[in-house]
């Protein structure tokens, strides 16, 4: 048992400020037990977001002494204890109350991401992919949307006005994700230049280095979006391949209207 | 006069986990007005949790398998007290709502020749689980997402269901929430409901559940005066975490065990060869020798004990721990550091990696790990009609955790994701084809809803009351100790009248704060819910005279053949009580019989 | 209240942003976060000022026949001005260029190292503070990134990386030729041939873990089980881009001494031992 004071912020759009509240750890508990047990014992109104504690469904994400991590896999004593831990909500969003924010910024992106437009199925109605060729896209699907990347980001972080043309590395990933798709048959790359703002990224990683599934969002989606941009956009060879081969590359507006519709799957039995 | 905001739509879909989304999205594909309510942000609900797989017959791995057998494991993996349609059409349908989720851009692990993969789970007789390394709820939850998020369905999020309203003519057609952001009052009136709550797990202490499995749905369909069936059948996870205590009851996935773990006493004895009951014996293994074979040759072998369905796993669990035999922290050690390398544990169980690793400082793949059973599922639920999920009561659907029936007395792992997706797209597909056809309106009694809100409000008015933390860690504290895997008819009736005490102490219930995002306060609505639904198993469970199943009875330790015929059937009285009812099971056709039958081994 | 029929409920406010919560600081973080940044600009300063005066140099960068050795700095190679050493095997292509050929070779190392994806990182943390460190505002009124003139530029990375290439293979060449002793027994090996063929050696795994080559090489193909060669590249090159700023750095860092070490033997402060 070790004695340790829990500042966390308490507030909503008013305004707030920290509230200490000294507290007593026991084996093996993480931040968010302690956040726990302080609602059940001092502060019942204490808000706070999470569901599985396990680390699966990103919903307990906060800013724990200045760096977005998620409650429930930070173990206390894994922090510093001679000094107060600090507990602040996510920076980037906007404050509802306490520890929780409002992050429909990161459904408002995703309604405007293009959907999946698959082609159509092999005759008997089902796919054939190998699994090298889902391995690229599996990496990124290991999103648990706990949005600190998008937190971290300073494009937005430090910037509200690009909030408006900026998707951000949880979107990118899924951008890259689609794009890189062996059944995908838009084209989001323009959009991507125009609108969603994949220029902003300076690729200074700071979403990889936040990212609690270790997603290579800098290496492994943002930099080959980039290529694939300049494929579109900037390189001259790449151009010119496309007039010899007769090859067409989407405008922002063409992806972002493409629309398969996927076939229903025919009723076996 | 208390403020709403009232929102009119067709189809209502209250829950936003598997079962949920695949029905607003058939709702929505049928071209109706639909919206999505749910207690957490979208993404976020309990099959995101779901780590092994979906079951499904496609026969990808082994060309043998097929629907026939899936329905034979499903009846007889649920002690035959499943609802025969329910298991027919979800035997038959689930290949193809899994192939569906691939042209919504569902990225499944892959066999050689490019199909789905499907892995091994206990209960099922040949590889079935289709599975994306050991976070499938999370690519399902996921992609039909991104599927309701393309179909531009509307979602409440942080939006919590109170009570359900009818109108004058007894049809369902309201529901009274609040945001919980804001605190604000909201009544959706449609033409049909659907429920999709997911389970129950939270009114105990050791329990794999989140906040949100509180059985709203369940109350609320009782409260509607639905009927509900099966309620004793608990589902208690075999492998539960135990140490470090914060973690306890966090979920061990049966994927240890069916990759090669096996599970040791405190003395070293792999202890399952001396629980094999008379049922399984013909395919299961009575020696190391034979049960190591199996990993490798499936066919010449019998599958190893460890790999029992899960109700028989957790009892032997539990009877080695009570004998004396368990580990320092009241478990068992579930080994699969001696028995496989260490590439092969983390590539094949990466999050049971990390999740030991990071919360309990065990490196598994060089130590055991200490596991006991945890509280897990809920097999009974809502009754429905299965072609079309309807409820009892016009207008009211049910697909899910939430609805009962399908799994019996005990599910099989896997079973439950493509439950969701089979048994959602009914109830979306029901839920539109009444909304279509319904004639009567939607009107809902105002004053009725203002109750509601009273109500709802009364503990933030109320000063110097009980603390709701208290009343819900006293209520886990009895189900726990009472109503846990091994049950008894005195501490049943005692669990029913302390259940009864908690229930009087809910109108004394205070909260401090105002109702923007107050968790106390939502902690306080969760209550009313919380203790009906628990009311409910006990009650389930004291007239359940047999140990069936998840359900276990010390003092009558055998099934009986005669409750293996019948559900209890729960609903209210005319003076607002539960009552619980025998009822027969419906019968199950002669040709679906023979398939029981035909080749066990 | 109600919302009328067909008027649709915006369930997902449409609103972006709002008032934020906690303090109005900079950061919280209270560990160390101005370490890396400072070390990284320490270095990158002193790189470019080494760099610097040794391009200006003009001198010393060459071991020739006249010490039985062939050995070319590589900040020099291949040697393309009016002014070159006899013997530093360049083509004489720049006639009019009497200046230290230097300051036209350095281009595309330069070029290619300014616009590298992880060099991009290093200076826009420590030279630009935008952001200086994760979680630490980064203090500026406007951010556009890279989408307008002159930062825009930083797209031509795979043109520089082409150069690249083309320098490496010379720089290769002059390793090879580092194995000549002339007028002392022909071939053989001597310290300095070890500096430039590990300096050649390191640059060749720079290029080839750059994410434009990783591309370039496979990283535009959407199914790879379709394009077999192309997967084998990329899956060759992607372990090697995962370490692409620890060989920036290595690689970098040996440039210099590479040239350092042929300064040194070349104004005669030190000989170079032959091996064998
Ligand atoms: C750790 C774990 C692992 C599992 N692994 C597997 C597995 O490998 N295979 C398998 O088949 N099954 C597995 N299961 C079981 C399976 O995940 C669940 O049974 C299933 O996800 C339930 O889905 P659902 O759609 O019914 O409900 P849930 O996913 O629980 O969703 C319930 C939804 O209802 C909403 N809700 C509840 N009450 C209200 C209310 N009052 N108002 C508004 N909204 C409300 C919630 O917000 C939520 O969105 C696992 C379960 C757990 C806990
Ligand atoms: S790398 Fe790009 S997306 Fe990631 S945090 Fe930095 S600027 Fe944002
Ligand atoms: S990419 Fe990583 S940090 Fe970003 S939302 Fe997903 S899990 Fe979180
Ligand atoms: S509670 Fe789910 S990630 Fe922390
Ligand atoms: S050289 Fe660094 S990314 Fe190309």
């Amino acid at each position: 048992m070790a004695d340790v004071v829990m500042r966390i912020w308490r507030g909503d759009s008013e305004g707030g400020e920290f509230q200490d509240f000294p507290t007593q750890v026991s084996e093996g508990e993480v931040v968010l037990d302690v956040v726990h047990r302080i609602q059940a014992e001092d502060a019942p109104d204490l808000a706070c977001r999470w569901n599985c504690k396990a680390g699966k469904c990103g919903s307990c994400s906060a800013e724990i002494n200045g760096l977005p991590h998620l409650m429930c896999m930070t173990r206390m004593d894994t922090l510093p204890t001679e000094e107060p831990v600090v507990i602040a909500p996510m920076k980037t969003f906007p404050i509802i109350r306490d520890l929780v924010t409002d992050v429909s910024f990161n459904y408002e992106m995703a309604r405007r991401l293009p959907p999946f437009a698959p082609k159509d199925p092999g005759p008997d109605g089902t796919y054939r992919m190998q699994q090298i060729d889902v391995e690229r896209g599996q990496e990124f699907r290991k999103c648990i949307e706990c949005f600190m990347c998008q937190d971290i980001c300073h494009v937005i972080r430090d910037h509200e006005e690009n909030k408006e043309h900026y998707a951000g590395p949880r979107l990118f990933i899924r951008y890259m994700e689609l794009e890189s798709h062996p059944l995908d048959t838009n084209d989001r790359r323009e959009l991507l230049r125009e609108e969603m703002g994949l220029g902003y990224c300076n690729i200074t990683k700071c979403c990889t280095e936040v990212c609690p599934e270790h997603i290579k969002i800098t290496d492994n989606a943002i930099i080959p979006l980039k290529e694939r941009v300049v494929d579109a956009s900037y390189d001259p060879v790449a151009w010119l391949g496309r007039k010899i081969l007769r090859r067409t590359k989407k405008t922002a507006t063409e992806a972002a209207n493409h629309r398969t519709d996927p076939k229903p799957v025919k009723a076996s039995q | 006069m208390a403020e709403y905001e009232q929102i009119d739509l067709d189809v209502v879909v209250i829950g936003a986990g598997g079962a949920g989304l695949r029905a607003a999205i058939e709702a929505k594909q049928r071209g109706l007005r639909t919206a999505i309510v749910c207690k957490s942000l979208l993404g976020k609900a309990h099959t995101v949790m779901a780590e092994g797989g979906a079951a499904a017959a496609m026969g990808n791995v082994w060309s043998e398998d097929n629907w026939k057998v899936h329905f034979r494991d499903t009846i007889r993996g649920g002690k035959m007290l499943g609802n025969w349609r329910m298991a027919q059409l979800h035997a038959q349908e689930s290949p193809d709502r899994i192939h569906e989720l691939e042209a919504w851009g569902a990225l499944f692990d892959r066999t050689k020749d490019g199909r789905i993969h499907q892995r091994d789970f206990g209960g099922h007789r040949y590889a079935r689980l289709a599975h994306v390394g050991d976070r499938t709820g999370l690519e399902l939850i996921r992609t039909l997402q991104q599927r309701a998020v393309a179909l531009d369905i509307d979602v409440f999020m942080e939006t919590k269901i109170l009570r359900l309203l009818k109108n004058p003519s007894g049809e369902v057609s309201g529901a009274v929430g609040y945001h919980r952001p804001t605190g604000k009052m909201v009544v959706f009136t449609a033409k049909a409901f659907v429920l999709a709550t997911g389970g129950i797990g939270r009114s105990w202490k050791y329990s794999t559940n989140s906040w949100e499995s509180t059985g709203d749905g369940h109350a609320l369909a009782l409260w509607a005066g639905a009927d509900i069936i099966d309620m004793e059948c608990m589902q208690f996870h075999p492998t539960g975490m135990v140490w470090p205590l914060s973690v306890r009851g966090l979920l061990v996935t049966e994927g240890v065990r069916g990759d090669g773990g096996i599970l040791r006493n405190s003395e070293g004895q792999r202890f399952m060869f001396n629980y094999i009951p008379e049922v399984f014996a013909a395919e299961t293994a009575d020696n190391e020798a034979e049960a190591d074979r199996w990993y490798e040759d499936h066919i010449n072998n019998r599958r190893p004990p460890e790999l029992l369905p899960r109700d028989e796993v957790a009892r032997s669990i539990n009877a080695e721990v009570k004998a004396g035999r368990g580990g320092p922290h009241g478990g068992v050690y579930l080994d699969i550091a001696s028995r496989r390398s260490s590439e092969f544990i983390q590539r094949q169980l990466p999050s049971m990696y990390h999740q030991f690793k990071e919360l309990a400082g065990v490196d598994i793949t060089k130590e055991a790990m200490e596991v006991g059973p945890t509280c897990h599922y809920i097999m009974g639920g809502i009754r429905v009609e299965p072609d079309t999920a309807a409820s009892t009561i016009p207008g009211l659907f049910a697909a899910g955790e939430v609805a009962g029936g399908l799994h019996g007395a005990n599910r099989l792992g896997g079973n439950s994701l493509s439950d969701l997706l089979v048994f959602g797209r009914r109830a979306g597909m029901g839920a539109s084809d009444y909304a279509d056809s319904r004639t009567s309106g939607t009107t809902v009694d105002s004053t009725e809803i203002e109750r509601i809100i009273d109500e709802a409000r009364a503990p933030l008015a109320r000063e110097g009351g009980e603390n709701p933390y208290d009343l819900q860690r006293d209520l886990q504290e009895t189900m726990q100790n009472l109503v846990g895997i091994i049950r008894t008819g005195t501490e049943l009736t005692q669990a029913l009248s302390e259940i009864d005490a908690l229930k009087e102490r809910v109108p004394n219930l205070s909260v401090n704060g105002g109702i923007a995002y107050n968790p106390g306060w939502n902690l306080a609505t969760d209550l009313p819910a919380m203790l009906s639904v628990c009311t409910m198993v006990t009650m389930g469970a004291i007239e359940r005279k047999e140990s069936r199943g998840g359900h276990t009875r010390d003092d009558y330790p055998k099934s009986d053949p005669a409750f293996g015929k019948i559900n209890f059937v729960q609903r209210l009285n005319g003076s607002g009580e539960c009552v619980v009812s025998p009822e027969p099971l419906p019968e199950m056709p002669d040709e679906l019989k023979a398939l029981l039958e035909e080749g066990a081994h | 209240m109600s919302t009328q029929e067909g008027i649709r409920p915006a369930p997902v406010p449409l609103v972006l942003g709002g008032a934020r919560g906690g303090p109005r600081v900079r950061t919280l973080r209270r560990d160390s976060w101005k370490r890396s940044p400072l070390i990284t600009q320490g270095y990158l300063l002193l790189f470019v000022v080494y760099a610097t005066w040794a391009a200006f140099q003009n001198s010393n960068y060459y071991v020739g026949a006249s010490s039985h050795r062939d050995l070319i700095s590589p900040f020099y190679s291949p040697c393309i001005g009016a002014s070159c050493v006899p013997g530093s095997h360049g083509s004489f292509l720049l006639h009019w260029w009497t200046y230290s050929p230097a300051l036209v070779i350095l281009i595309i190392p330069l070029g290619f190292r300014v616009t590298c994806y992880y060099y991009r990182k290093a200076y826009y943390r420590s030279f630009w503070h935008s952001p200086q460190a994760c979680g630490v505002a980064d203090g500026h009124k406007k951010y556009t990134g890279e989408t307008r003139f002159p930062l825009i530029i930083q797209n031509i990375h795979r043109y520089f990386f082409v150069l690249g290439v083309l320098l490496n293979i010379m720089l290769t060449i002059d390793a090879v030729m580092a194995f000549r002793m002339p007028g002392a027994g022909g071939i053989g090996v001597s310290v300095g041939t070890i500096v430039l063929c590990a300096n050649a050696v390191l640059l060749w795994f720079y290029s080839v873990s750059c994410h434009a080559c990783r591309h370039l090489c496979g990283g535009h193909v959407n199914e790879f089980s379709k394009h077999p060669v192309r997967h084998g590249l990329w899956k060759i090159i992607t372990p090697l881009n995962a370490k692409h700023m620890q060989l920036a750095w290595v690689s970098l860092s040996f440039v210099a001494l590479t040239d350092l070490y042929v300064r040194l033997v070349a104004s005669g402060i030190i000989t170079d031992p032959k091996i064998f």
